[in-house]
């Protein structure tokens, strides 16, 4: 878990003159899973919004592999194409559920993508559902076709952004284990953005605490939650915080 | 109910005199439809999904062009390609003359792109902005997300270029002034059925006017067809 997959240095994102976040440094490492902790409007989704370089820092870099991402550096297709995001609220497209599934796939000019696509569905549960209109499916459903479509692309890095908000237990349980497995069978590294710290614990390597745009505490998944070292991060992992 | 029964009779005869009027208002129509298709899919697209200084102004004098009465654009046409007009004086082969088929096409294609362009626009921007960003996300490029939102708006699409078609298939002002609606040369079903009228055949008139309805039908029912399971969804 040594090798560094991102590097962030004195990075900020601000909005209208807003300064949402302000990260002077973090690092994550290859094949671990991350959570980002912290109530509604911290700038969880920010952060994510710029791991996977949809948007660029208002000011500072952030190391992805070789390359640097900036406010004048955008970064590469190849190496953007290496990270993806689960959304809280995914967006299907108004075709079948093997279309997709195959999307990304399609946009890498992959053909001969039928076995992979058969698989994936096998894994998220979704095979008998493939020629199925998207729009049609449930809430749970529909988030597991889109976590089907990200990890169809085998991505170095899955950012999920409150993956499971709204989500009823079995479709929670299913999409936990889903994401545990690739971590652990392919190494992906994992970025979850969550204000459930429960999940957070059930899923994390590491955890950090997100407030008001700035990181407040990042340690392992167990001293995060035994023995933290700041106040608020106790607070917050009680249950206590007031936001 | 002699109209139709003429009409009906002048489609099995083939009456060539009503098919060359036919042949030259689907390729005046069709051709201009496919310039503002052209223009206007990407300018709607272009105002659908991004933002930049003079947006709005442009989407104003677009909204202008959709509501703009053909007569008037068939005015500013000849004015521009008139001997003494502006273009016309250039005498550049690729400027068209007046009282031509293609005349008659440029100004089909400013009466109708407006359309084409304001309707692909209001699709585009029916289409969820959060879209965008989930499919940057799974890797698409600019250009690929473009695509991507323009087929999700495929229904909205499609509709504007029905609009646009029916805005100039059954237009008359324009074509009447820039065509000059001569026969053999300029005919087209509308400038027909305004002389068949004047000249009191009206039988021919209803018949001509029962093809222009027929033609417009058809063409929308042939559009639903290709696209009978996009609109199924």
């Amino acid at each position: 878990m040594s090798e560094l997959i991102y590097q962030l240095r004195n990075i900020s994102k601000s909005y209208n003159g807003r300064c949402v976040l302000r990260v002077d440094h973090l690092q994550i490492h290859r094949g671990e899973v991350f959570s980002v902790v912290g109530p509604s409007g911290a700038g969880k989704s920010t952060l994510l919004r710029l791991l996977n370089f949809l948007e660029p820092p208002t000011s500072g870099y952030i190391r992805f592999l070789d390359a640097e991402f900036g406010p004048d550096r955008p970064m590469p297709l190849e190496l953007r194409r290496r990270v993806t995001t689960v959304f809280q609220r995914p967006i299907l497209l108004s075709r079948s559920v093997w279309a997709n599934v195959n999307y990304g796939l399609r946009l890498r000019g992959q053909r001969d993508s039928a076995p992979q696509v058969k698989a994936v569905l096998e894994q998220v549960g979704l095979a008998g559902l493939a020629g199925q209109p998207a729009r049609t499916l449930s809430g749970g459903e529909a988030q597991r076709v889109a976590l089907a479509r990200a990890i169809a692309l085998q991505p170095d890095v899955l950012l999920l952004d409150e993956p499971t908000a709204n989500l009823d237990p079995y479709n929670v349980g299913m999409i936990e284990d889903i994401v545990r497995r690739l971590n652990r069978e392919r190494g992906t590294t994992v970025v979850l953005v969550t204000h459930n710290v429960f999940q957070a614990r059930r899923l994390a390597h590491r955890v950090a605490l997100l407030l008001e745009g700035q990181i407040i505490e990042i340690a392992d998944v167990d001293t995060f939650f035994q023995s933290p070292r700041d106040r608020r991060t106790s607070a917050f992992v009680r249950g206590e915080m007031v936001y | 109910m002699r109209g139709l029964v003429q009409a009906f009779q002048l489609i099995v005869a083939r009456d060539p005199a009503l098919f060359e009027i036919v042949a030259l208002s689907l390729r005046v129509s069709g051709t201009a439809l496919l310039f503002s298709t052209l223009i206007g899919i990407p300018l709607g697209a272009v105002l659908g999904l991004s933002r930049f200084v003079g947006r709005r102004l442009v989407i104003a004098l677009l909204y202008t062009g959709m509501g703009f009465p053909p007569v008037v654009v068939g005015l500013f046409v000849y004015l521009l390609l008139s001997r003494s007009g502006p273009l016309g004086q250039l005498h550049w082969p690729v400027i068209p003359s007046l009282f031509t088929p293609e005349a008659m096409i440029v100004a089909q294609s400013i009466i109708s792109f407006p359309l084409v362009a304001g309707f692909t626009m209001a699709a585009v921007m029916g289409v969820d902005p959060q879209l965008r960003q989930q499919v940057q996300a799974l890797g698409a490029t600019r250009w690929q997300t473009t695509l991507t939102v323009l087929l999700e708006a495929r229904v909205g699409v499609i509709v504007s270029v029905i609009a646009g078609f029916g805005s100039i298939i059954s237009e008359v002002g324009a074509v009447m002034l820039v065509g000059g609606n001569i026969e053999h040369r300029t005919r087209v079903l509308t400038t027909a059925i305004v002389l068949e009228t004047r000249k009191g055949n009206f039988d021919l008139a209803i018949a001509l006017g029962m093809v222009l309805l027929l033609l417009s039908f058809l063409t929308n029912v042939i559009v639903l067809w290709l696209q009978g399971r996009t609109f199924d969804e």
